[in-house]
């Protein structure tokens, strides 16, 4: 019997599947090319040197950058630059602090007993098992009840008064992601044989070293995979980032669905195309780096 | 001053918790003497506390009553990393992201060695464990014998005063563990370490050890050399858990300071010339004990003390020799009977309902207590 | 200092998880205790919030209201109610498809060949790591009038010769379930894949030998053993579902309100947070009920983390 059988049903519902996935995604690139201004209807590539008068009539009008006109314009457009680097800053930021705070808790939850153990496992699953526009405004009331009670009472004034920007982002961030990276080093940790950390302590290390030589090096693929996790939660995140955020701290998607509510060009697709591109690339060179990885420990 | 002794065990307890909240002692009251260069062993059927004592000696476990000696100074709390102990793990423990020249550094770069030193005691320790040349591979690409080999090194060569090893062969194949228990005999002979074994085994604990405690319950039930648990169990436990026994319930009718009679109620027979040992007095209820293969079984009544008319109601061939299963009057003994000869008729082995005489001499025989 | 540290287990645990636990204390209990306080509390006239001990709020949710016209003394608006239960209806039908969907592709992958697994496995991945906004707007595109979908049926139509009006697909509540149904399927696919691929290959084969045809193997082995996978899938598209406001918003434009338009609005234009917290609330509440009803049935599986 060959295990790997497929009824011809399971691979025609793949293949359906497979289409409801990228469908989307196709029309969105193609219209990253669309010589319509308004995007409503694709009106064809836009030519490179001289205006084309199509059947009906109108003019499309050459650009220096070819079909490529968008992504021009999407170079010059000094509102997306500024919200990819605020994208960018938040996820690193976040990133790092919940990988490190994350992975402590990991090991602690997963070797030690103490008091707090069944609190701070339980809290992991808040947010879990709560709505994120829920956890949003709960977030938002406590920036707004705190930095009003902390103007007040210390009279900050002008750039000194707290409010809402990048800060409040990363720190809300940090808060949905740090219980994902738990989560995944602790199952990472489940099989980890704590004789490794004995024979390294016996051999004369002690407890820092023991786990800067031992532990981390064999728990890094499941912290790298946390640390992957947690990144594309925080570039991806649309609700806690719009409650927490204010002026000069807008993200890519929330500068996304402002446009969104507004005049769409076509230069949202090409923001769309150079996002999903990058993200693509960068998450395949990280498959082909741990796939090599794991070869050579193999 | 360099204590006569390498490690002490002086009245130490280890109690756990046990998920259901109850507290157990894996280690109960444990006093032992393990001397310099010996080759000691601690044999036990598994949660007899054996690994926990070895465990407290590398410092993994503190003791919760009691003290732990190395080299004469008492340990307290001191952490695996300031004892001049090094453990060859059963699982071997060897560090899956290192090589394996990484892997015997490890303890020597902990000690802040330099370079050269390091690369020529590593040369050697795998030298010395015939790995020459393996240097560059993660054990991973390594056999399980050979894995074996580099978690020895890796113990090996930070020199320590005593080496602790926790069933180190135990997955290994028979073949390559009767190898191995030969070359750690002669390993340890030459390097003059104390070594500490710990083992389920009886025949492995016999074949390497100096001397052998017998554990169980948390307790040590004899310690003694080879010869001594084997010829002379302390108690019932022992006698059976190391090698096979035969135990024949009965009662002391005379005593004296060399010999005893004892009345066997299930043979309705006298054994008379039964040796003495401590504390035995007349009425007492006892075990006589006696080994399948220090049974003599003859088809002819030859002389007329200790001998009894038995049944025969199984054979087993097994090749070196074979076990035959007699019944006297109802009571079941195991006798072993070496196969000196070669041959292949059925008719020259004992069969299946043959009438035999068993005899127990009183010099192969052992009175213990029933307790 | 360190000598004690180093003896106390309990103080190096408690030292690990202390950073987490004071953050997640700080930032998703606290707010939620401020969410409760907040929606006892009432609006004053510049939308700040007065604290006082009301049930206004969940009283004006529940459509309970004493100020009626024609005179009665009692009426009922069944406004929020209505919202409230097209929110669960919409996060019922949103898993009953996106499971309809999942299943198949995830026992594909899993009975896939071992090298192949990862890419389609990635091939999954990939949609997901396009951005949350983006994707809705690619079905806005999609479904308007002048979109993709009315494009390829117009031209099949006109093959066939068969007059053809362009659909109205945008903005109703359709486009909302498909739009929901695209955002959360990978979230089903991954955890039904790693319950399907736990499963040993030999299980296969005893059904066999004992005498069950494919789709007796199917319902009696393959479906029970993958129910985790199932469950813990449900619960990370369900929870999500039901507090979602971005894909009403843009693919239902005005026409589809849900529990999450109704707070963000509370909180953004009508500027009554302490409505928008009792609503938030109610919501919260609603979701842990069924999620517990849910799980207490299934089970929560450990595939959560997995996804």
């Amino acid at each position: 019997m060959n295990p790997f059988r497929r009824s011809p049903f399971v691979i025609a519902a793949a293949i359906f599947v497979y289409t409801f996935l990228y469908a989307p995604i196709i029309i969105l690139i193609l219209y990253s090319f669309n010589a319509s201004r308004t995007n409503v209807t694709f009106e064809g590539f836009i030519p490179a040197f001289s205006d084309r008068i199509e059947m009906d009539g109108s003019l499309v009008k050459a650009s220096p950058c070819g079909p490529f006109h968008w992504y021009c314009d999407l170079a010059n457009n000094d509102d997306v630059a500024e919200a990819a680097g605020n994208t960018l800053t938040i996820a690193f930021t976040a990133t790092i602090i919940a990988t490190i705070i994350g992975t402590m808790a990991a090991l602690a939850l997963q070797r030690y007993n103490f008091k707090m153990k069944p609190f701070s496992q339980l809290s992991l699953y808040i947010p879990i098992v709560i709505p994120e526009i829920v956890m949003g405004i709960g977030i938002l009331t406590l920036f707004s009840q705190f930095f009003g009670w902390a103007n007040e009472a210390f009279s900050l004034q002008g750039d000194a008064r707290l409010s809402l920007g990048i800060v409040t982002v990363t720190v809300s961030h940090i808060a949905f992601m740090v219980p994902f990276v738990t989560l995944v080093v602790q199952a990472r940790l489940q099989g980890f044989d704590k004789s490794f950390e004995e024979a390294a302590m016996d051999l004369g290390a002690n407890e820092w070293t023991t786990f800067r030589r031992v532990t981390f090096p064999m728990i890094l693929p499941g912290v790298l995979s946390g640390a992957l996790l947690a990144f594309t939660l925080s570039l991806d995140d649309f609700v806690i980032t719009f409650f927490t955020n204010g002026p000069g701290s807008t993200t890519l998607p929330i500068y996304v669905y402002g446009l969104l509510r507004r005049i769409i060009t076509p230069q949202v697709n090409a923001l769309s195309t150079v996002w999903i591109l990058v993200v693509f690339t960068a998450v395949l060179l990280l498959q082909i780096l741990q796939s090599r990885d794991s070869k050579q420990h193999s | 001053m360099i204590s006569e002794f390498a490690v002490e065990m002086r009245d130490v307890v280890k109690r756990f918790i046990t998920p259901e909240g109850n507290e157990m002692a894996a280690v109960d009251h444990v006093t032992m003497k393990i001397k310099n260069g010996e080759f000691f062993s601690m044999l036990g059927s598994s949660g007899c506390g054996k690994t926990t004592s070895l465990r407290m000696i590398a410092g993994f476990e503190w003791p919760t009553e009691g003290e732990v000696f190395i080299e004469g100074k008492p340990m307290g709390h001191t952490p695996p990393f300031q004892r001049k102990v090094n453990t060859v793990f059963q699982s071997y423990a060897l560090f899956q992201h290192m090589t394996i020249y990484q892997n015997v550094a490890f303890g020597l770069e902990m000690e802040g060695a330099k370079e050269e030193e390091i690369k020529k005691r590593v040369g050697r320790a795998l030298d010395m464990v015939q790995l020459t040349g393996m240097d560059r591979r993660k054990p991973k690409q390594l056999s399980g014998g050979q894995q074996q080999r580099v978690a020895l090194a890796r113990a090996l060569v930070k020199t320590p005063d005593v080496l602790l090893l926790d069933e180190p062969l135990g997955a290994l194949d028979l073949k390559l563990r009767k190898e191995m228990q030969l070359e750690l005999k002669a390993l340890q002979q030459q390097l003059g370490i104390t070594f500490i074994y710990v083992t389920h085994d009886q025949e492995e604990a016999l074949t390497m050890s100096d001397r052998i405690a017998v554990m169980s319950k948390g307790k040590v039930q004899q310690m003694g050399s080879p010869v001594e648990v084997y010829e002379r169990p302390a108690n019932k436990f022992v006698a059976d858990f190391i090698g096979e026994s035969n135990f024949l319930e009965g009662k002391i009718r005379t005593i004296s300071k060399d010999e005893a009679t004892v009345f066997i109620p299930g043979l309705n027979a006298e054994l008379t010339g039964m040796p003495v040992s401590d504390g035995l007095v007349k009425g007492e209820e006892v075990y006589v004990s006696i080994r399948p293969e220090k049974v003599r079984i003859t088809e002819k009544n030859a002389i007329n003390q200790n001998i009894f008319h038995a049944k025969v109601t199984n054979t087993v061939y097994i090749g070196a020799d074979t076990h035959i299963y007699v019944e006297a009057h109802g009571v079941k003994l195991k006798v072993l009977e070496q196969n000196r000869i070669s041959r292949l008729d059925p008719k020259s082995f004992y069969s299946v309902g043959q009438e035999v005489w068993l005899m127990l001499m009183p010099e192969n025989t052992l009175l213990l207590k029933k307790d | 200092m360190l000598q004690r540290l180093r003896e106390s287990k309990s103080a190096q645990g408690t030292l690990l998880a202390l950073p987490t636990t004071v953050w997640l204390f700080v930032l998703l209990i606290i707010p939620l205790i401020l969410t409760l306080i907040v929606s006892f509390g009432k609006r004053s006239p510049d939308g700040d919030v007065i604290y006082t001990f009301t049930l206004d709020n969940y009283i004006r949710l529940s459509g309970y209201s004493t100020d009626c016209p024609d005179g009665q003394t009692a009426c009922f608006d069944p406004l929020y109610v209505g919202i409230l239960g097209r929110s669960m209806s919409l996060a019922f039908n949103t898993t009953f498809f996106v499971i309809t969907l999942a299943y198949p592709l995830a026992y594909f992958i899993a009975r896939a060949h071992p090298k192949q697994r990862n890419m389609y496995l990635f091939m999954v991945l990939i949609p997901l790591w396009t951005n949350f906004v983006i994707r809705v707007y690619a079905w806005m595109m999609l479904l308007r009038k002048e979109g993709a979908i009315n494009i390829i049926i117009g031209w099949v139509m006109n093959l066939l010769n068969i007059p053809f009006t362009p659909l109205e697909m945008l903005y109703t509540p359709g486009a909302v379930l498909v739009g929901m149904v695209y955002e959360f399927l990978p979230f089903m696919i991954l955890p039904i894949y790693t319950s399907l691929e736990k499963i040993d290959n030999s299980l296969y084969e005893a059904a066999a030998d004992l005498g069950a045809n494919a789709v007796k193997t199917f319902l009696r082995v393959t479906l029970p053993l993958s129910m985790p996978g199932v469950v813990a899938g449900t619960i990370l598209v369900f929870i999500p579902v039901m507090g979602t406001f971005i894909v009403s918003d843009i693919l239902g434009g005005r026409q589809v309100i849900l529990v999450g338009n109704l707070i963000q609005r509370q909180f953004l234009d009508a500027r009554d947070p302490t409505f928008g917290s009792a609503a938030s609330l109610i919501l919260m509440v609603l979701t842990l009920i069924v999620t517990y009803f849910y799980t207490r049935k299934f089970g929560f599986g450990e595939e959560i983390v997995a996804a």
